[in-house]
């Protein structure tokens, strides 16, 4: 069982490296360049970017921590359906703008943007700063998803050979991403979405049938699992709960940096919304990933004495594997970790990608180096993101995973501040800069603060409105926050006069050429 | 400027508040946290929120086809 499994595993995870050295050569072009590094020179078509976009944001740590979470807690873990529904058409018509106006002023990253468009340096260190600290933990949790497939295959897990397989998958994750940049992603990113369907068709055919149909699953899952509990008398209970984290998720989404990368990397702003438009398509596999946990919990795989040791070592994170490893064959058990690990790489190397674009881009450009060459630019990018890796794996292996999940949950939080500066910023350009700057420090420190009163046990934090319990997502309360500040100090700010700073970009940049709307821009 | 343009560009926009429904029709709990009706032995609550991911590119290619020329 484990030989034949992880031979397939190491042929499709071989063959994805092989792949992302040869993708240098794909759409060739000078990859000297920071925006054909970076970006993959802006040239990819409807189909390419929704491969980027969907390896982006349906993770490794998707298809563990989902199923895990729904294992675990039931029905409120679902609140990923309408967060993935909903993050789609909330940013249909905002980032096609996004796209022009980036595409006139050659911007790399979301902070390039509000940088020229507030004419604050500082402003747009804010928004990379930010950015970098949401994205390092989340490469770390991918290695979270190759470890415990890892585990499944039999290979050691602790001590130094343990380590070793997460050490070589890495390297080589990092050789390809620094010689081939997007383009390795994008290529790969095909890869693992045709080996997620299948792995996702095969498991929702075969493993029902195995359980004797979704009617005796959900039968043999605790009622209190299969509901929110209806919310008791004078709180909204699990209901705002759900609704504020599918929103605060949904909302945060797309300020992520390796989001915006992959929205850069698109050829024009049509791609952009046809992807809006096609990619909620995507969210019905991870609904049916999401029912895995509860197939988990009929299957009785943290009972099976197989499988204690692993749910001692990775708790809820093994249901997934271990229902894999109970329910097919040998060889496809290897083809679905395969989907699983290669589901990490892919994102591991766009965020690597994000996160040395907008150091190279926000800080060494504007702060350390400000007349460097292109190709200067470029080599930058290409060493940081081996740093960002390197440092990614010395966290996942040195420090324990609840460190991980705890910044990442911070990391949400810390990530939907910038929304301001970056959306509100695409519509107007009324609020003033210094006040941006004053909100997103009131939404970080709020964020956090609450976060930490949590002890990081959860993200929701019980509101008293009114004398009603509004238990609310935390990033929801900080953004909100964040928010008033932004627009009660951007009144005072302007009736004090203080320079509001030269926009760089001109109403015209954000428009459809085409589409002769006038004033609003 | 092509003034005859205008007025049209701008009542195609309107279209853009289509794209509110999903989001209202999975956000607003009371709706569907409950099990019946069940279908294929899935309680409501899961094959509401499942539909509605087809729901959402039906709703948002309607729009993408009518505004297609002005986002």
């Amino acid at each position: 069982m484990h030989r034949s499994a992880l031979i397939v595993f190491l042929l499709l995870v071989t063959g994805v490296s092989v792949l992302g050295f040869y993708a240098a050569r794909w759409r060739r072009a000078d990859l000297d360049q920071l925006h054909e590094w970076g970006l993959g020179g802006r040239r990819f078509g409807t189909w390419v970017t929704w491969f980027v976009l969907g390896g982006d944001i349906y993770t490794a740590y998707t298809f563990v921590a989902l199923p895990a979470l729904v294992f675990g807690a039931g029905a409120i873990g679902f609140f990923a359906m309408p967060y993935t529904i909903i993050c789609y058409p909330l940013v249909f018509a905002v980032l096609p703008r996004l796209w022009r106006v980036a595409h006139r002023h050659s911007h790399i990253t979301g902070a390039d943007f509000v940088r020229d468009r507030y004419d604050s340096p500082l402003l747009g260190l804010l928004v990379a700063v930010t950015g970098i600290l949401a994205v390092m933990p989340y490469i770390a949790l991918q290695l979270v998803g190759i470890e415990v497939v890892l585990a499944g295959l039999g290979l050691p897990t602790r001590g130094w050979e343990g380590d070793l397989p997460l050490v070589i998958a890495f390297a080589a994750l990092a050789a390809y991403t620094y010689a081939s940049g997007l383009r390795a992603a994008a290529l790969i990113a095909v890869v693992k979405d045709l080996l997620i369907y299948v792995t996702v068709i095969a498991a929702v055919i075969v493993i029902p049938i195995e359980l004797g149909g979704f009617g005796k699953i959900f039968a043999a899952v605790p009622a209190a699992k299969v509901m929110l509990a209806r919310p008791p008398a004078g709180s909204l209970g699990s209901y705002s709960a759900f609704a504020t984290l599918a929103l605060g998720s949904a909302v945060a989404l797309f300020a992520y940096p390796h989001v915006l990368t992959a929205t850069l990397s698109a050829d024009s702003p049509r791609t952009v919304a046809r992807n809006m438009a096609f990619l909620p398509a995507y969210t019905f596999a991870l609904g049916l990933i999401a029912l895995l946990g509860f197939m988990a919990v009929a299957a009785g795989v943290d009972k099976l004495p197989q499988f204690a040791g692993y749910f001692r070592q990775y708790s809820n994170n093994f249901a997934v594997p271990a229902l894999f490893m109970k329910s097919f064959s040998g060889w496809f058990t290897g083809v679905a970790f395969a989907a699983i690990a290669i589901g990490a790489l892919v994102p591991a190397a766009i965020m690597s990608i994000a996160a040395s674009n907008l150091w190279t881009r926000n800080i060494y450009r504007q702060y350390l180096h400000p007349d460097c060459s292109g190709a200067q630019e470029a080599r930058q990018a290409k060493r940081v993101s081996l740093v960002v890796k390197f440092g990614a794996l010395v966290f996942a292996i040195a420090l324990p995973t609840s460190y991980a999940i705890n910044l990442q949950l911070l990391g949400s939080i810390w990530i939907i501040q910038t929304v301001p500066a970056l959306a509100f910023g695409l519509y107007t350009r009324w609020f003033h800069r210094w006040a941006l700057a004053v909100g997103w420090l009131a939404g970080m420190v709020l964020g956090t603060w609450m976060e930490a009163l949590l002890r990081f046990k959860g993200t929701v934090y019980p509101l008293r409105l009114l004398g009603t319990v509004v238990p609310t997502y935390i990033a929801v309360t900080a953004v909100v926050v964040n928010i008033v500040v932004a627009t009660a100090l951007t009144l005072v700010f302007r009736a004090l006069g203080i320079a509001a700073g030269t926009d760089r970009t001109a109403p015209a940049d954000y428009r459809n050429a085409a589409a002769r709307v006038g004033g609003d821009g | 400027m092509n003034a005859s343009a205008e007025p049209r560009t701008i009542s195609r926009r309107w279209w853009l508040l289509l794209l509110l429904v999903p989001v209202i029709a999975t956000l607003w709990v009371p709706w569907f946290a409950h099990v019946h009706p069940v279908l294929f032995g899935l309680p409501f609550f899961y094959w509401y929120l499942l539909a509605w991911a087809p729901g959402s590119v039906l709703c948002s290619a309607f729009v993408y086809f009518k505004t297609r020329d002005v986002i």
